[in-house]
């Protein structure tokens, strides 16, 4: 099942990439997601009987963390893919093989790395990841998607090279504990106690600033205005929930080893610390913030930063992190298709040009502002029951400023925010705007549907078992076997 | 002995990097840089294992032919041989490197080696070599020059894994050799494109996205 995970998607990719048929292709993407969706829930259905390890030499495996981040990934993945014919039919313009064939691409490696059980074979993953990622942005075709690209792949390769610096440093921290290869992550995890400390650490503080660019925590996050703003809103969203969620994964994964080290104190103070300068530089950035994709970046700085914090803070907060990865995910998509339905009805993403999209295309406009109302923490969307958790364990601490600090951050993001969507959504239409050809239709507004009601269900009720798994992977995290 | 030979060698073609203004002679510098730390392992006294001389061969491969060839690739269609106007000369960009070198070696005495370990010079050099990559892709404005920067930043942190060279599973050393081949051929995709839109490849023209 592992291998099939992997494989489906690469082998559709390859097809998408060979086959002259643009309908054969635009048919892939949907079939793809539906079956991976379905052969993972699958291969999960018993996942506390899954060997997390499958033997210490193993190299591929589902653990609760990988199930559960893989999970998110491919739910979103699928709305995407529903999504995605819909749009590039209204790109005709567009050679569509390279979107094709790379979005297939990242649902093959998203799977490789949250199956992955050793370091090398995540960083592996997480590096090919952005080179599939590339061509995405630079779907346009203009200047300023070719600059957008051009700082993702600098930016982004500079971050994941660090990170396997990282990776090494944990290596020889194993070496010099006598641990012997294949060091996958049980056997680390196992032998955590005899790790080098100064490696490690330093190993920890690498790999957070590498996978952290690839997050987009601040101030590594330079590359993500551009890169959300300049390619459509459905690699906005599957950028925004997917690979900032591989990132997210591969950090965890050494936070781990850190953890079951005895370093648990020392990674916590880094990751709340970090998590709170990504809430604090995105506010500001959010402020009279005209450009409503780059609105989202921001936002998406944002929630990287309350992961963090989360993870952080630990305990029950570490668990609603996990669960937050998801919320995250769907209102990114819910947030980034629906802005991108609203760009095709107005040919731009600006303020002023873009007022009164409640008016212009109800349905969208309705989406991004019940989005945005999800992303800010309103209940009854999921967001809120993870963001009040989080604020709630910080707050019990004995750090309680922290706690204070993510309080007010929310809420001043919610200010900020709140004054350029609602000028979008609410204000005047203007009178002398031309009016492109696109209207709502079911096929790019249903599966913004289908990801929003997922949020209000999750925000509401949660199975017992993906509960339980949460709960099992954050325990993971934590170091605890 | 050979070994510290090769890695003196290395440190030099650092200062090299840093001081040319001939992008194609940066490139060149980068390329031999590369085949020495490919030819590392051999003069480690490792040549006896047949993975390690899988590992070499594959590394001298990439490092010394493939990404040669994309860069000669890339040059072709580009009118300009010099990096022209840096952000920061080429003194001062030696003088940097100078000081780079110099916190590497104190950043790697902080770091404790293996009890009797014969890579002492492994650590600073690698660092040092990471440190000018950073150099170039900062201080550089052609995008061809900070391509170079990277493979530097790259070959700094093979340098350092080739402390753990005996034990790393072929699995993800032939994973890093693959994805750093597949991440040039892609940057030298995207410029490619920056040539044909701009008519140049000064990244001074991708400045149009900003707060």
């Amino acid at each position: 099942m592992a291998w099939f995970l992997i494989i489906l998607p690469l082998l559709a990719a390859v097809l998408a990439f060979s086959t002259r048929s643009v309908t054969l292709r635009l048919r892939l993407l949907p079939v793809t997601g539906a079956l991976h969706l379905a052969a993972l829930l699958f291969a999960l259905r018993s996942w506390n009987a899954l060997p997390a390890a499958s033997g210490l030499g193993a190299w591929l495996g589902l653990d609760a963390l990988g199930g559960w981040t893989l999970l998110v990934i491919s739910v979103l993945f699928c709305v995407c893919a529903f999504y995605a014919p819909a749009y590039l039919a209204l790109r005709p313009e567009r050679d569509n093989r390279v979107f094709v064939t790379s979005f297939l691409c990242f649902l093959g490696l998203a799977s490789l790395l949250a199956q992955a059980r050793h370091p090398g074979l995540v960083w592996v993953a997480m590096e090919t990841t952005t080179l599939a990622t590339a061509p995405l942005i630079y779907f346009n075709h203009n200047r300023r998607s070719l600059e957008a690209t051009w700082k993702y792949l600098i930016i982004g390769s500079v971050g994941i090279a660090l990170a396997l610096l990282g990776t090494l440093f944990v290596a020889y921290a194993a070496h010099m504990g006598g641990l012997a290869e294949p060091l996958t992550f049980s056997r680390l995890v196992q032998g955590a106690g005899v790790l080098s400390r100064p490696w490690l650490r330093a190993g920890f503080v690498l790999t957070l600033v590498g996978y952290g660019t690839k997050m987009g925590l601040a101030p590594l996050h330079t590359w993500k205005p551009d890169a959300y703003g300049e390619s459509p809103g459905v690699i906005g969203a599957l950028l925004a929930g997917g690979v900032t969620s591989c990132a997210f994964l591969a950090l965890l994964r050494i936070y781990t080893v850190v953890a079951a080290a005895g370093e648990l104190q020392f990674a916590r103070e880094l990751m709340v610390g970090m998590g709170l300068l990504s809430m604090l530089w995105a506010a500001v950035f959010m402020v009279r913030q005209l450009d409503i994709r780059r609105l989202l970046a921001y936002s998406s700085v944002e929630h990287m930063g309350i992961l963090a914090f989360g993870i952080g803070i630990g305990g029950r907060a570490a668990r609603f992190a996990l669960f937050h990865l998801a919320a995250n995910a769907l209102v990114k998509g819910v947030l980034f298709m629906s802005a991108g339905n609203i760009n095709r009805s107005y040919a731009s993403k600006r303020l002023p040009y873009v007022t009164g999209a409640i008016r212009r295309t109800p349905v969208s406009g309705w989406l991004f502002f019940l989005g945005f109302l999800a992303i800010t923490g309103t209940p009854p969307f999921a967001p809120f029951i993870s963001e009040f958790n989080i604020a709630a364990t910080a707050l019990a601490r004995p750090y309680l400023w922290t706690g204070v600090a993510f309080l007010v951050l929310l809420g001043g993001i919610f200010l900020a925010m709140s004054d350029t969507v609602v000028q979008v959504v609410f204000g005047t239409p203007p009178p002398d705007r031309a009016r492109t050809p696109y209207r709502d239709t079911l096929a790019t507004t249903a599966p913004l549907l289908v990801a929003l009601a997922l949020t209000v269900t999750m925000g509401l009720w949660l199975p017992e078992s993906l509960s339980g798994m949460i709960q099992s992977a954050a325990t993971q995290v934590e170091g605890q076997r | 002995m050979l070994q510290d030979l090769l890695i003196a060698l290395i440190v030099l073609t650092n200062f090299t990097l840093v001081a040319t203004s001939r992008i194609n002679k940066a490139i060149q510098v980068a390329v031999i840089q590369g085949v020495l730390l490919g030819l590392l392992p051999l003069a480690m006294g490792l040549g006896r294992h047949l993975h390690i001389i899988l590992m070499v061969a594959a590394a001298v491969t990439v490092k010394g032919w493939l990404i040669p060839f994309l860069f000669r690739r890339a040059m072709t269609k580009v009118k300009i041989r010099r990096e022209v106007d840096p952000y920061i000369g080429y003194t001062a960009s030696l003088v940097l490197c100078a000081l780079g070198t110099g916190l590497a070696l104190v950043l790697a005495s902080n770091l404790p080696l293996a009890p009797g370990s014969e890579f002492k010079l492994f650590v600073p050099a690698s660092l040092s070599t990471l440190l000018t990559g950073f150099i170039l892709l900062i201080t550089r404005r052609k995008a061809l020059t900070q391509v170079v920067g990277y493979l530097v930043l790259e070959n700094g942190i093979y340098l350092f894994g080739l402390m753990l060279v005996e034990e790393m599973p072929m699995l993800v050393e032939t994973g890093i050799l693959l994805d750093l081949f597949v991440g040039i051929f892609v940057m030298g995709i995207v410029i490619n494109h920056i040539t044909v839109a701009f008519d140049s490849m000064d990244t001074r023209h991708l400045a149009e996205l900003k707060d």
